[in-house]
């Protein structure tokens, strides 16, 4: 396994230069991730419109693998429904975790699959798809709460 | 500062000891292993790996109960290793020396007894701005059982403590002094025989968590005065599994047992039960024997081997990578304490701590990227993380120049 497979130019490039850095206020929801393990933080806010992800942003510190990650990962599912949005996660995971999945039609999420072959750095690119799942269960609850309350 | 031996003319033969640790002699990733992470936790030499295997091939059996000939020696080899942990730590009496899974243990004994016994509401216990977890989270456990607070001593700008903010919190509320003696994140030496000697002066005992110190420091707990003094075997070139916790008699003689069973009692009946004498009153149940006996080879290792000359090996590895890596520009080390054990502890502008430890890695360095379990210090200092490379006998300046090598590497990926 070379350092070029995991640190990719688009990765490294979506770490210098993360895309939709930042907080959207107001938001929908807001998920806060944490590995303990190596100290990445990220937040994530999201607006809805309907079952769309209308627009995201995510902060945080983290190494260049969680940045490029989420970064990546909010340019792909900016704009998405949430049946999409659940592929996608699914695909990545086993991109990140399945020398067998397939990267075809993922675009830049491809770029990930290095990640596999340094498996103590698996935890850092999908930490910010289980934020997002947070941010998305908790703007479900608060949809749902809003009905039960009407 | 510490006194360091010149390694001139003493013939300290790195070259020869390395063949003592046949794990270091392997590849990692296709390149020589250089091992930089001796603060998480040291190999093993020959010889320690031999005395364990001898234990086990030969005089195995529990300790303090058969009538039977093996358990006799297995008693006699443990109980020689116990005595061989005084003598390391020039304790007055074996019946100071309890052994534990390791400093976390000891630091839990003294918290849950000597502290659920001696706290209570709005008592105060001073730890430092350096403790690792180990040495904070017991007592966080322990004041919140007994209403005390944690009292925190500052640290300046060079990681070293201020002594005269500690002289400050010493007051009539204060119980206990817990304190590390070298920085498991910076490398800062804290002088501990001052912290004992002002918290002596006013009647208050101190704790020293010695886990990083053992290796690198000649300890001696009668010069020292301490109250109790806590070490782990494995970051001494000892075997996982086992510590020691020093106690003076007098304080482990008041302290109740903290966990029950066999080996810590004298009598028991259905209702009640006495307590055994010191040490086993805080050894309930079959102890590590196979590693106290590792422990004690391991001190065998390190005193032939002279702790000041590995400490002045160290020492001049230290003074190599930290002038190698302050040439490289974006580099910048925390902890730069003038009295410093051979920790280095770094941070590459615009590249990430995990991608540090995994581009070194992939050069063959293992060192420790993350927040070495001090987290507040970490706080503190306004990082999430640092890179650490930490020294032991048998690192050599070729590795030294390997870690300079790997960090350019990363510069060079990360553009």
């Amino acid at each position: 396994m070379q350092l070029t497979d995991l640190y990719r130019e688009v990765i490294l490039d979506h770490n210098k230069h993360p895309r939709n850095f930042g907080r959207l206020d107001p938001h929908d929801a807001e998920a806060k991730g944490h590995n303990p393990l190596c100290g990445d933080r990220l937040t994530v806010t999201l607006q809805r419109d309907g079952d769309r992800i209308a627009d995201i942003r995510f902060e945080g510190n983290g190494c260049a693998i969680s940045v490029a990650s989420a970064s990546m990962m909010t340019e792909a599912i900016k704009g998405k429904d949430r049946a999409t949005v659940d592929a996608l996660f699914q695909r990545v995971h086993a991109l990140l975790t399945d020398a067998s999945a397939s990267s075809a039609d993922l675009g830049k999420l491809a770029s990930l699959s290095g990640v596999r072959g340094f498996p103590a750095r698996v935890k850092c690119a999908s930490l910010c798809w289980h934020t997002l799942n947070a941010a998305l269960a908790q703007a479900d609850a608060s949809s749902a709460s809003t009905i039960s309350t009407e | 500062m510490t006194a360091l031996r010149s390694l001139k003319g003493v013939g300290y033969d790195v070259d020869q000891l390395r063949r003592e640790f046949p794990i270091l002699g392997q590849q990692v990733n296709g390149k020589p292993l250089a091992y930089l992470d001796n603060g998480a936790s040291t190999q093993r030499p020959q010889s320690v790996l031999a005395a364990v295997n001898h234990y086990e091939t030969h005089l195995h059996a529990n300790v303090h109960r058969g009538v039977h000939t093996l358990s006799q020696l297995a008693t006699d080899a443990f109980e020689g290793a116990r005595e061989r942990v005084r003598r390391f730590l020039n304790a007055a009496s074996t019946r100071e020396i309890v052994f534990t899974r390791g400093t976390t243990e000891a630091i839990n004994l003294v918290a849950q007894s000597w502290g659920r016994s001696n706290l209570g509401p709005d008592d105060e216990i001073i730890v430092s701005a350096l403790e690792h977890h180990a040495n904070l989270v017991p007592w966080q456990m322990a004041a919140a059982a007994t209403g005390a607070r944690l009292r925190v001593v500052p640290i300046d700008e060079h990681g070293q403590l201020r002594l005269g903010a500690f002289l400050e919190l010493l007051n009539d509320r204060t119980r206990l002094v817990a304190m590390t003696h070298v920085s498991n994140a910076l490398g800062t030496v804290v002088p501990i025989e001052r912290v004992i000697d002002a918290a002596h002066h006013v009647g208050v005992p101190v704790l020293i968590d010695g886990a990083q110190a053992v290796a690198h420091l000649p300890v001696d707990v009668r010069a020292l005065g301490c109250d109790f003094y806590c070490f782990s075997g494995h970051k001494l070139y000892g075997p996982t599994g086992i510590g020691v916790l020093y106690g003076r008699a007098e304080l482990l003689d008041a302290m109740p047992p903290w966990q029950g069973g066999g080996d810590m009692i004298r009598t028991v009946t259905f209702e009640r039960s006495t307590w055994n004498d010191l040490p086993y009153k805080f050894e309930a149940g079959t102890p590590n024997m196979s590693g106290a006996i590792g422990l004690a080879a391991a001190m065998d290792f390190l005193e032939a081997l002279g702790i000041e000359h590995a400490a002045a090996h160290e020492h001049e590895l230290l003074n190599a990578a930290t002038a190698a890596l302050m040439r490289i520009p974006g580099v910048h080390i925390h902890g730069t304490a003038a009295d410093k054990a051979a920790v280095l502890s770094f941070t590459l502008k615009g590249v990430h701590p995990h991608d540090l430890g995994t581009i070194l890695d992939h050069e063959g360095v293992a060192i420790r990227a993350g927040h070495h379990c001090a987290m507040p210090l970490m706080e503190l200092l306004g990082l999430p993380a640092t890179a650490r490379a930490s020294f032991a006998c048998y690192n050599t300046m070729a590795e030294v120049e390997q870690l300079d090598a790997a960090v350019r590497k990363a510069v060079e990926v990360f553009h």
